[in-house]
């Protein structure tokens, strides 16, 4: 395994290095860098070019350039990385190690978002292949590969995030608006759980009659401006999850997984009060520390407790401790809304990765930045999730034909088990692959959603870096992206190694 | 995707209820009735190409976008002219005029019993831009360089991708090694990156959309030429292939006479998507600056020099957007037509298991 992964990574290397090169000499005979300064009058042309020829090398052949360039790169194995400097003289590795931050933060997160909900469409559709789902959803993807990026992040910005900022300065509903919202959630949910006829008219009804009366009691509440989850709706939401958990499971007959997962819920309500104070002016260390700790000790809880039943006593526990956690901090942000909507009245955003000389607390600035990510987010998400659910439903319709398949059915095993143990197991082994090439691609794709929205990522180094010609910073965003493409290629290797024990090379 | 078509070829042996000959007797012996039933079958049995032609017709999103984009580029082209030739609308895409109604847009769908103002076109059915061009014209001046950009990119990605997969797969060792390692090269770098570097250039040496079209040709054919490659890899194994060989065919004979043929389904399938991938390609680099310049029009031109008028004068960008999405959108659902003709295995197997459940 070890041979092979270095095999893989000498390859990759070599290749990296090849396109870099090709890159480079395409870069630097894009154009002339110099151009805007010979038709310049100024008085100090010359001292000015002459300034540019030396930030940019432009006095060294191109080999010179492209050597001098690869290395500084090379010393980035002694991590001291030497990326050159860009047309104004600005180190373009600082420039760097900013822009990536913000643009990993975005590509992060929408990929994640895009495979969980692209895969769960995927099975779904696959599922129920002919349906009117599987029709609309089909629809739907093929709508999303049609768009052009930059158009629909301009009515994305038109009508959801202006929309929603005149919106929550009075937040409410007409009651036509709410018919319409119960009519719609209603006809979606009988979509989504399906079943004959009568189950559909029951769900229909049962969902739409929840909206209709939750909304005006939310608008009652003034929810929308001053939200609250309180101790009851944590301790509610929470038990759900234990009981849900467990009856998904092994049943809630099963006292060897209820316990644990009971005995979480009253830890998790435990420390809900004893972090109240600390977790209002939290930092980012002590949540990514408290959550391994929401999942670490109900696991261990479910590990002793569990018995014969430990690997699921385990996971139930884990799951609602995580969602203990979640919980927790929603609470938090809900208490933090209202003073947030304060210091910025108009909330989603539409130019920036943040807002400019935003001072508050650690919850308001969290905020800031989530509704800063949010269009981007939901652009880059929902376009990489119409090929995700593609993939996997055709993924899992092949696995669907394979003779395993029909050997679980056959010797009784439960629908769910056929699907989730033996299909989709399988069906993940090729979604791998797409999830790697995904994800460099993505960063790439950045470029215009960066660009639309007005953030100073890596995408828009990239782009300000062409128009005029300068190797550099484009240079740097290519050995972000293709080193992120080699990285995930050999994880989707690993990957397939681990989930797939023939492939053993 | 349509679920007529077993139920039609299964009919052939059903269909002899009545024991009726040809000439209108009843028959009698056992063996008349299955010299008729046979004579019945033979007349269904259809060719490859037939086969695949009745797949394709009965797939009902694919014909509605074959007419759309028969629609589409029809207008685009004679509406305004081609190449020198006037077409039949009046307005000019290049002549300013005065602006009428702020140029909101003439066209009327709304009846006018919906309280609309019934169906009318007007001068301007899609308004006129901030000097008073008709945007009619432009936007059909747009579509059609679009047109001509996605099919010079399809056409030039396909045979690059068809003759670098087939010869990869066909003499494997180090060709294959070498120019799958070339493949991987393209891969590697983010293919709008590329494009981008490759359209500046492009732009800057000519300013021509042939130029552009042809550099991003040069870009698209890495996913065709794996499947092709991988399809060859099959094909090449098989015995015509061997006695092609053996009677002494020239290697380029045997490649584009007995392989490439049998790789036409990948092949027109990826074209078609190749195309679509062109168009939304072409658009994101005109919008980013790196694409079609602005004495030449195109649809993600259009957009990019509009969209801060959205506010005010939303049709300026409503326009190019939607033509972008109708031709992406029919492109895309031709080519799962086609994909399902020439390869109907997943769907005809699913279908099978459907039926038993239901029965």
């Amino acid at each position: 395994m070890l041979k092979f992964i270095l095999k893989r990574l000498g390859a990759s290397l070599g290749i990296l290095l090849a396109a870099s090169f090709l890159l480079y000499i395409l870069v630097i005979n894009a154009g002339d860098p110099l151009g805007d300064l010979r038709e310049s009058v100024s008085d100090n042309r010359e001292h000015l070019m002459a300034q540019r020829t030396e930030y940019m090398n432009l006095d060294q052949p191109w080999y010179g350039r492209y050597w001098t360039w690869l290395t500084g790169v090379s010393k980035c194995f002694a991590l001291q990385c030497d990326l050159g400097t860009n047309i104004q003289g600005q180190n373009v590795a600082d420039l760097l190690s900013v822009a990536a931050s913000s643009t990993l933060r975005l590509v992060v997160l929408a990929t994640v978002l895009a495979a969980i909900f692209g895969i769960a469409i995927g099975v779904l559709t696959a599922v129920r292949q002919y349906s009117g789902l599987d029709y609309g959803v089909t629809f739907l993807t093929f709508l999303f590969f049609s768009l052009p990026v930059f158009w629909a992040a301009v009515m994305l910005k038109e009508y959801l995030a202006i929309g929603y900022n005149d919106w929550i300065k009075e937040p409410g509903f007409s009651t036509p608006q709410i018919i319409v919202i119960a009519m719609v959630f209603g006809f979606l949910m009988q979509v989504f759980l399906a079943g004959s006829v009568k189950r559909r008219l029951i769900t229909f009804a049962v969902s739409a009659a929840f909206v209709g009366v939750a909304i005006p009691y939310l608008v009652w509440l003034n929810f929308f401006r001053y939200p609250q989850l309180g101790l009851v709706g944590i301790i509610v939401l929470s038990l759900a999850i234990a009981l849900s958990g467990t009856a998904m499971t092994v049943g809630v007959r099963n006292k060897q997984v209820l316990y644990p997962a009971l005995i979480t819920v009253a830890l998790g309500i435990i420390m809900y009060y004893a972090t109240f104070s600390l977790l209002q002016a939290p930092n980012t260390w002590l949540l990514i520390g408290g959550g391994i700790l929401a999942v670490g000790i109900p696991g261990a809880i479910g590990y002793f407790m569990g018995g014969r039943l430990r690997k699921v006593a385990m996971w139930v526990s884990a799951f609602t401790g995580f969602a203990l956690a979640a919980l927790t901090v929603l609470d938090h942000i809900y208490r933090a809304w209202p003073g947030f909507l304060k210091l910025k009245p108009r909330p989603i955003g539409t130019i920036g990765s943040q807002t400019p000389d935003f001072v508050g607390g650690f919850w308001d600035v969290f905020l800031d930045r989530g509704a800063q990510l949010l269009l981007p987010t939901i652009l880059l998400a929902v376009i990489s999730l119409a090929s995700y659910s593609r993939y996997t439903r055709t993924s899992m319709l092949e696995v669907g034909q394979q003779d395993y398949i029909r050997t679980a059915r056959s010797k009784g095993l439960s629908e769910r088990t056929v699907i989730f143990r033996h299909a989709f197991r399988n069906a993940l082994i090729p979604i791998a692959t797409i999830a790697a090439f995904d994800f460099a691609g993505l960063i790439g794709g950045a470029v215009i959603t960066e660009n639309v929205f007005g953030w100073k990522g890596m995408g828009e180094m990239f782009a300000t870096g062409l128009t005029h010609v300068d190797p550099a910073p484009v240079m740097a965003f290519f050995l972000v992206t293709g080193s992120a493409a080699v990285l995930f290629n050999m994880l989707a290797d690993i990957f397939y190694a681990l989930l797939d024990p023939r492939i053993r090379v | 995707m349509s679920g007529h078509q077993d139920n039609e070829e299964l009919k052939g042996s059903s269909n002899m209820e009545t024991e009726i000959g040809p000439d209108g007797q009843p028959l009698v012996s056992l063996a008349e009735v299955e010299d008729a039933e046979l004579a019945q079958k033979d007349s269904q049995s259809m060719s490859q190409g037939q086969l695949i032609r009745r797949r394709f017709l009965n797939h009902k999103p694919a014909i509605i976008s074959s007419i759309v984009l028969v629609v589409i580029t029809l207008t685009a082209f004679t509406s305004i002219g081609f190449a020198g030739i006037p077409g039949w609308w009046n307005q000019s895409y290049l002549k300013s005029a005065e602006l009428i109604n702020g140029g909101a847009p003439t066209l009327h769908l709304w009846p006018t019993w919906l309280g609309g103002q019934g169906f009318a076109i007007g001068d301007h059915p899609f308004g006129q831009d901030n000097t008073g061009k008709d945007y009619f014209a432009l936007v059909m001046r747009g579509t059609q360089k679009s047109i001509i950009i996605a099919v010079v990119v399809g056409a030039v990605a396909t045979v690059i991708g068809a003759v670098i997969g087939a010869v990869a797969g066909y003499f494997r060792g180090w060709v294959d090694e070498v120019l799958m390692r070339l493949t991987d090269l393209f891969i590697v770098i983010p293919l709008l990156v590329l494009a981008a570097v490759l359209g500046k250039m492009a732009g800057s040496a000519s300013g021509s959309i042939l130029t552009l079209a042809f550099a991003l040709g040069l870009l698209t054919w890495t996913g065709l030429a794996r499947l092709v490659r991988g399809e060859i890899l099959t094909l090449r194994e098989r015995e015509y292939v061997a006695a092609a060989q053996a009677m002494g065919s020239k290697t380029s004979r045997v490649i584009f006479k007995h392989l490439l043929p049998n790789t036409v389904g990948v092949i027109v399938v990826n074209a078609t998507f190749a195309i679509a991938g062109a168009i939304l390609l072409e658009t994101s680099l005109s919008y980013l600056g790196f694409g079609v310049k602005a004495p030449e029009s195109s649809l993600g031109l259009l957009i990019s020099q509009y969209q801060n008028a959205f506010t005010n004068r939303p049709w300026l960008f409503w326009w190019p957007g939607m033509m972008i999405v109708t031709i992406a959108l029919s492109v895309n659902f031709l080519g799962d037509g086609l994909r399902d003709a020439f390869d109907p295995r997943q769907t005809r197997k699913a279908k099978r298991r459907n039926k038993k459940e239901l029965s």
